[in-house]
């Protein structure tokens, strides 16, 4: 039977922007420092960006590192190279990322399983080696420098950004915006779409869906909200690391997900919270913090692998007898 | 009787493997029609490339006159044919109505990112009636896979009915059912026909020869015969390859 909800809880967990926005709104005060709470927020929105793809679709990519430092790139390049205001370099950014996510996807989205994984990390890894031999423009292996955002101003509004906390709120913002686009994609007809594709794929066809179209659209958007994550990073860093285009952080992403819970509106900002915490905390002791990490992780896999978010949201009586 | 679905010639060859050879055959709109053979003897795959599925190796499809070869499947039922699959294939995870209302959407609003999807009136309102007439409305905030199987195989019609198609292709609906479930199944059937055309996949052969108005029946990827129940059930060729051996006929 499915859960019905109590009229009020409905309400409420219909409010999952909000929610959502209340909560992070507090988180800097919550955690031992606002660096580590504006990673969270990158970080969350990167994986949100992914939770679309991986979550909501099913589509299992290694490759969603391109993406978020796409947007880093983008970003950075337009502000250092070109003097290109930040409100303009982050749109810049993200559609300069989105087509990046169409090529990828136009490749990726005609295979299948591990196909499909296989070919978004072959991929995302030729992403990263053009970042690393085009050093002339990208740094290379330094990374990309040279730019700076000190203020941010927006219709009237100017604020200091090299304020910790007024950086976290600029950066909430930013949040709260891919929260909103991916609730509104998830709320409408085509996240109905994509839900029936994740769970069946040939019934989804055979109802009349162009299903190679429909992969094709949620990989570019799950590419555009990814990569505005990596536009914060740069913004917030004023350098974008090499790193952030290596198959590595496209694991951490998927790690993430699965920590705080795929298929979960809130659930990647709560396994970055998760991994960042415990890097943070571990590091502490050990440099080889991964090895506990990655302990932790297959605990979680073995033992929740709906995460920490989708396991609590299951105690709850919510969702389908809402309609 | 008008013509609505023709297959000129169809063949289909998997490999060295020769699955359908030279089937020509065409179906009347408002009547339904059953397929027939034994196992091996190619109806799955002419149904297949009736619905798009498969193409044929060669041949041609024409439906309301309009020629289908080299459409991808998804089009197909946009111009009007939907299909039921052999081994219930419905959205197991989604409610009932949600998976009724995801087929119905298909044809309008697929990629609308900016509309509410749960106050879509009037996809929700289809969904409702096509929840109806297979009498799932009373399941319709369920998990589709808590359903019993008779229930998911009626929900997989309700899901192929909703986009209101002129031909509708059911591959072995009662596949699986008990005596009680199949009598429901054969009630729907009998109202479905009575409005739209109906093709059919089943190896009942008491209820097909009940429920149909013309029977193809297909053996060793070719046509064996084609005609109305009573000049099937008298054919000697199609008794000797066939009717003797299946399963209820009498």
């Amino acid at each position: 039977m499915a859960k019905s909800a109590p009229g009020g809880l409905a309400w409420l967990l219909d409010q999952r922007v909000l929610l959502s926005i209340a909560v992070l709104a507090v988180l800097p005060w919550l955690l031992p420092s606002k660096a580590l709470a504006v990673n969270v927020l990158i970080y969350g929105v990167v994986v949100m960006g992914y939770n679309l793809l991986f979550g909501y679709t099913g589509l299992l990519s290694f490759g969603q590192a391109a993406f978020f430092g796409a947007g880093a790139y983008f970003t950075g390049i337009a502000i250092g190279r070109y003097g290109v205001p930040w409100f303009a370099a982050v749109t810049i950014a993200v559609l300069l990322s989105t087509c990046l996510a169409a090529v990828i996807g136009v490749v990726s989205t005609r295979t299948r399983g591990i196909y499909f994984s296989m070919v978004t990390l072959a991929l995302a890894q030729l992403v990263y080696y053009v970042a690393l031999q085009a050093a002339s423009f990208t740094g290379g292996e330094n990374g990309l420098r040279g730019f700076t955002v000190d203020r941010i101003s927006l219709f009237g509004l100017s604020v200091n950004f090299l304020d910790p906390v007024n950086k976290y709120y600029v950066l909430m913002a930013f949040a709260a915006l891919a929260m909103w686009f991916q609730s509104r994609i998830l709320n409408s007809p085509f996240g109905a779409v994509i839900e029936a594709i994740r769970e069946n794929e040939q019934r989804a066809r055979a109802c009349g869906y162009n299903v190679e179209r429909c992969k094709l659209i949620v990989f570019m958007l799950s590419g555009a909200i990814s990569s505005l994550g990596g536009c914060m990073l740069a913004l917030h860093l004023s350098i974008v690391p090499l790193d952030i285009l290596h198959y590595q952080t496209s694991g951490m992403i998927v790690m993430m997900v699965l920590l705080g819970g795929a298929r979960s509106f809130f659930g990647p900002f709560v396994g970055a919270a998760t991994f960042l915490i415990l890097e943070d905390v571990i590091s502490l002791w050990t440099p080889h913090w991964q090895i506990f990490v990655g302990a932790i992780f297959v605990l979680f896999v073995l033992f929740l692998p709906k995460g920490i978010w989708g396991t609590l949201l299951e105690g709850l009586p919510i969702r389908k007898a809402r309609q | 009787m008008s013509e609505l679905l023709r297959a000129e010639g169809i063949g289909k060859r998997f490999g060295g493997f020769v699955a359908l050879e030279d089937i020509t055959v065409s179906f009347a709109a408002g009547q339904l029609t059953s397929i027939i053979g034994s196992n091996g003897a190619g109806k799955s795959t002419f149904f297949n490339i009736l619905s798009g599925a498969l193409t044929p190796s060669s041949g041609k499809l024409h439906f309301r006159g309009r020629e289908l070869n080299g459409l991808p499947q998804h089009r197909f039922v946009h111009q009007g044919i939907s299909r039921s699959y052999q081994i219930t294939n419905i959205f197991p995870d989604l409610t009932v109505h949600e998976n009724v209302r995801v087929a119905a959407q298909a044809l309008t609003v697929s990629y609308d990112i900016w509309r509410n999807r749960t106050r879509l009136a009037e996809l929700n309102a289809r969904a409702d009636t096509a929840l109806d007439a297979v009498g799932l409305l009373g399941k319709r905030g369920e998990l589709a896979k808590f359903l019993s199987h008779g229930q998911q195989r009626a929900l997989e019609i309700a899901i192929a009915l909703v986009s209101e198609p002129e031909l509708l292709l059911l591959d072995e609906p009662t596949a699986g059912m008990g005596p009680e479930e199949t009598k429901d199944m054969v009630a729907l059937l009998e109202r479905l026909a009575d409005k739209r055309t109906v093709l059919l996949v089943e190896h009942k052969m008491k209820m097909v020869l009940g429920l149909s108005k013309r029977v193809v029946v297909l053996h060793h990827g070719r046509l064996l015969a084609d005609g109305a129940p009573d000049e099937i059930r008298g054919n000697p060729e199609v008794r000797r390859v066939y009717l003797g051996q299946s399963e209820g006929y009498g």
